[in-house]
């Protein structure tokens, strides 16, 4: 007997005689305390994200790629990791060569492997875009990507996310629910809520642990 | 600099250690500004208490529901996830677990691993076992690196480095690191996190925790605030998730209470920056994350609680934290006085079961049953009756029932069962109880001025010269 089989039988031993709970999954107890009208979901979302350091600014579909330099010309920044493969990617590319921003756009376009020392040492900025938000925790949704991998909204100390204002949802619940999230989980899935923080000496706060530094959010109003 | 380095960390020796560091006034003043600050941190996560009662209720089913059918759950995780590309391993003991995890480190000939957070790694001991196969483990938590850098054991299941305040860390940056004293928690966190960050890269190994299992997706959900536990299962090639059998749910969206109640009681945020759920290994396609995702289910005691229906609920904890936070135990102890990996209330429920409650006999009775603990337990452990119980286990009688638990009745004395016995005896026969009070009350000069550790901290109780039958009779007038 392998040491699976010896667990599964003490524990099956354990339960003869009983009957398995039943699911009384209370959806009403998640969704309805964290809902909001349509008009205070976005300012939910951004004083959540706000009240842990992250930054956020309210845009256009045509506008963010201006906001975007912008953020990264006040940051002396001159260099931006990017997808050239994502809508996107290629919006910004655009607006970039025709500016005379002389920003120059990094594509993650080999495996980790191959360039690490330069993701982790000489890669200060990331654009990624997002699955979506929730308002009740001021978090955004990532299904990292081949075109935008993982290592992207987490390696960089300076990280722009761009969010669809239409996509984001009141609650976890409600946005697990309309993207099917049990019929077929990714790789790699996450929720990001803020800059990467620790408060393990004497309990204060602090920014920029192991993850992004900074955190700048683009919500897109009108898409 | 620390005044516990010279105490074992065994349970064996609890008395000694509480005492210990009942005596040391600075670990006192950092727990106790700790304690108060995460206890605030909780309470302003549920202004609404019966939104918190509602939702304590649904998490203790959740996790019922999951203990319930646990076989079946684990089999469909274990097939789910192997049909995602992890390989999932299964071990009795920690010894078991760590050879495992040795296996995998020889298959890839690893030199160095790194650790994200993880409790069950720290029940495994595994920084040791590898190191002394020659396998470096480095912690990448901010409190973890600290209290490794320190060569000690977490004093906190959230909170590692809780027992320092910025002072000490301070000082050891400057020792161990060689860098200038500074008192900057900011500068002090860029240490850390320059001295860490190219080891993410160069390690062969990361490992990790899962705070939930999801049988229906095969799912590992960890959540994190630094982003060191994601730098670990993403950056070097192999990913290996140490777990307890009991941390499977049955569907993603049971996670949804389950987190909200995790991170709100535990560290009083609505969410952590991070939730990284992780289903597999990095695809073709793929240009990151690792190629191999290992999971190394960890019996190790859990089973023995899983027995008893009353005891299986041990099982629903999610490791939040919440208990030791509000335990007044804890609060002037520590967590090292223990000297076992889970500290606290719900060390000393689960402990027992992964030692024995031979070693682990005093834990079960370093509670004052002030009931906070059950209180604020997001799924609604009722802990103080719990500790009740396996004090009760710790003195039974030598297979006056079927020992089910290890070391159950080890603090077993035949004296203190044959007092009991007496005085059963004396306060259920009315005769026999007239007897002894006019006895007691006649004789109270004979009444000796030791008695034991009752006369330790306090004066020898001294009886009346009448009892109180006597004076209330005789007030009534029928004598």
């Amino acid at each position: 007997m392998s040491a699976k089989d010896r667990i599964l039988a003490k524990l099956r031993g354990s339960l003869v005689g009983t009957t398995p709970v039943a699911d009384d999954y209370d959806a009403g107890l998640l969704t309805e305390p964290w809902r909001y009208a349509a008009d205070d979901r976005i300012a939910r979302l951004r004083s959540m994200l706000e009240a842990v350091h992250g930054e956020t600014q309210l845009t256009t579909q045509a506008d963010w790629p201006q906001r975007a330099l912008e953020a990264l010309a006040a940051r002396n920044i001159g260099e931006l990791l990017v997808s050239p493969d994502t809508a996107h990617g290629q919006q910004l590319a655009a607006h970039v060569a025709a500016s005379a921003a002389g920003l120059r756009l990094k594509a993650y376009d080999q495996p980790v492997e191959a360039w690490k020392e330069e993701l982790f040492f000489r890669t200060p900025a990331s654009l990624t875009g997002t699955l979506g938000g929730i308002a009740a925790t001021g978090s955004l949704v990532l299904w990292p990507t081949p075109q935008e991998p993982r290592l992207m909204s987490l390696v960089p100390p300076l990280h722009i996310a761009l969010l669809k204002a239409s996509e984001v949802r009141d609650n976890l619940y409600e946005l697990m629910h309309a993207q099917h999230w049990a019929s077929g989980m990714p790789t790699n899935a996450l929720l990001v809520s803020g800059p990467s923080k620790t408060a393990d000496i004497q309990q204060t706060l602090a920014y920029g642990a192991h993850g992004p530094k900074e955190l700048l959010v683009l919500i897109l109003e009108d898409a | 600099m620390n005044a516990m380095t010279d105490v074992p960390a065994v349970p064996i020796a609890f008395k000694r250690n509480a005492r210990e560091a009942l005596a040391d006034p600075q670990l006192r003043r950092n727990f106790r500004g700790a304690m108060d600050f995460l206890m605030d941190k909780r309470r302003v996560q549920f202004p609404d208490g019966d939104e918190l009662e509602r939702l304590r209720a649904f998490g203790n089913r959740v996790r019922a529901r999951a203990l319930s059918k646990l076989p079946e759950l684990l089999e469909r995780l274990d097939a789910n996830l192997s049909r995602n590309g992890v390989k999932v391993h299964w071990a009795e003991t920690v010894e078991e677990a760590n050879a495992i995890v040795h296996r995998i480190v020889e298959q890839h000939a690893a030199k160095k691993v790194i650790k994200g957070k993880s409790m069950v790694s720290e029940e495994m001991e595994m920084n040791h076992y590898l190191g002394e196969r020659g396998v470096d483990c480095l912690e990448s938590d901010m409190g973890e690196f600290i209290v490794q850098l320190r060569e000690e054991k977490p004093s906190h299941i959230i909170m590692p480095a809780i027992h320092l305040n910025v002072g000490q860390v301070a000082s050891l940056f400057h020792d161990k690191l060689e860098v200038d004293y500074t008192e900057d928690v900011d500068r002090l966190i860029q240490i850390g996190r320059e001295t860490l960050r190219r080891n993410f890269f160069e390690a062969d190994i990361g490992v990790s925790g899962v705070n939930f299992a999801v049988a229906e997706t095969g799912t590992l959900l960890l959540v994190e605030n630094e982003g060191n536990g994601r730098m670990s299962t993403t950056v070097p090639p192999v990913h290996i998730a140490v777990t307890g059998i009991e941390k499977v749910v049955e569907n993603l969206r049971d996670v949804i209470p389950l987190l909200s109640l995790l991170t709100r009681s535990a560290t009083g945020q609505a969410i952590t920056t991070y939730v990284n759920m992780i289903s597999g290994p990095r695809k073709a396609d793929e240009l990151d994350g690792p190629q191999e995702v290992h999971l190394v289910l960890l019996d190790n005691g859990r089973s023995q609680a899983f027995a008893d229906g009353e005891l299986r609920q041990t099982l629903n904890c999610i490791r939040c934290g919440a208990c030791m936070n509000h335990c007044p135990v804890y609060t002037r102890i520590g967590g090292h006085a223990y000297g076992t990996v889970y500290p606290g209330p719900i060390g000393k429920i689960v402990t027992p079961h992964m030692l024995g409650l031979d070693t682990t006999r005093d834990l079960p009775t370093a509670s004052s049953m002030c009931g906070a603990c059950g209180e604020v337990c997001p799924v609604k452990i009722p802990i103080p009756a719990l500790l009740r119980r396996l004090r009760e286990e710790a003195v039974r009688a030598p297979e006056a029932v079927p020992h089910h638990m290890r070391g159950q009745g080890s603090k077993y004395s035949k004296k203190e069962a044959m007092l009991w016995k007496a005085w059963r005896k004396l306060n259920t026969s009315p005769a026999l109880y007239r007897a002894f009070s006019f006895a007691g009350t006649r004789l109270s000069a004979l009444m000796p001025s030791n008695i034991g550790p009752w006369t330790e901290h306090r004066s020898a109780p001294k009886p009346a010269a009448r009892s109180l039958h006597e004076l209330a009779r005789e007030h009534l007038g029928e004598d």
